[in-house]
């Protein structure tokens, strides 16, 4: 096996990993932050896979901005619950 | 909760399996490189387009902004309407920003302003090289977005011209629609090449390719600022 093969192995494992956690998290404002990690790891895949335009896309998109938009949302229905 | 759980442990391994397929050489997923993507995409690209023709460096461009420009308007279009869409749920007569639960000191307000420009700078960067380097109009505009969400999120004062957003979306959106006449007028059919295409590699290259991704740029910036705003306000008590 060479490097790229096991580093190839090791971010698709760990995606699988984080996605299950992400499922699985009790917490919502956890489950937000393991899907903002899921989105870094597929940049790192996806730049693996010699797709950097794909790649840029989804570090900005993906682990930026969704998962701000997805905290906010989470604070605003927290606010109009203890309301 | 058991049977939930089992389930997607079940559908993990049955992913991972296929992952460690994908890494060995077989029919079905062929290593790095040695696949035969001219078979599985259009033959048109790889068989008749040369980079001279379209004078964009970056082949993807060449594809998303050249051959597939009217494509490119129907997601810039989506892009609206979904933007639409949040206003109109968000939007009220009275609004207010969304209060933070910290006081925000003199030194995050002076550092993020300081980082807004050198965000904003990066993503004219990737706007401008969209048709040499990877990056382009959506992910450079989605930059400039963000730009604008750390600006709210470091100062507890900060409320953008939300109006301004809105004009300058719908210029970059017409001018988008009116170069693609343009082409139609010069030029035999919508959205085509009428400027000369120069060499490949220069900035100034690819005739109408890097006016166009600086359009989209400025419309799916102020569009997602628009959405980051219409998040951050709230109807009500001002």
């Amino acid at each position: 096996m060479t490097l790229f093969d096991i580093i190839s192995l090791v971010v698709g494992v760990l995606l699988l990993v984080i996605a299950f956690l992400a499922i699985n998290a009790k917490k919502l404002i956890n489950s937000v932050l393991f899907l903002s990690a899921l989105s870094m790891l597929a940049v790192v895949s996806f730049v693996l896979l010699k797709a950097p335009d794909v790649a840029i896309t989804e570090a900005v998109i993906g682990s930026g901005l969704v998962t701000a938009l997805f905290i906010f949302t989470l604070l605003s229905v927290r606010k109009e619950e203890t309301k | 909760m058991k049977i939930k759980n089992l389930f997607g442990l079940l559908l993990s391994l049955v992913l991972g399996v296929f992952i460690i397929l994908a890494m060995n050489n077989s029919e079905i997923f062929p290593a790095f490189g040695e696949a035969n993507i001219a078979g599985r995409v259009s033959q048109d690209y790889f068989a008749d387009a040369n980079v001279a023709e379209v004078g964009s460096a970056n082949i993807v461009t060449a594809i998303v902004i050249g051959y597939r420009g009217f494509d490119t308007l129907g997601e810039v279009t989506v892009l609206f309407i979904s933007a639409l869409g949040v206003a109109i749920i968000f939007g009220g007569k009275k609004q207010s920003r969304l209060d933070l639960q910290f006081k925000p000191n003199f030194m995050l307000r002076v550092g993020s302003r300081v980082l807004f420009g050198i965000i904003l700078v990066t993503s004219f960067y990737i706007i401008f090289h969209g048709h040499l380097t990877p990056g382009g109009g959506f992910p450079g505009g989605a930059i400039i977005a963000s730009a604008v969400l750390l600006l709210y999120l470091a100062d507890d004062r900060f409320r953008s011209n939300v109006k301004g957003f809105k004009i300058l979306e719908g210029v970059a959106g017409s001018l988008f629609v009116i170069i693609g006449l343009l082409g139609l007028v010069l030029a035999t059919y919508f959205l085509q090449n009428f400027l000369p295409v120069g060499t490949v590699g220069d900035l100034l290259s690819a005739g109408i390719i890097p006016v166009i991704y600086v359009l989209i740029g400025l419309k799916v910036g102020s569009e997602i600022s628009g959405i980051v705003d219409n998040f951050l306000t709230e109807e009500g008590s001002a």
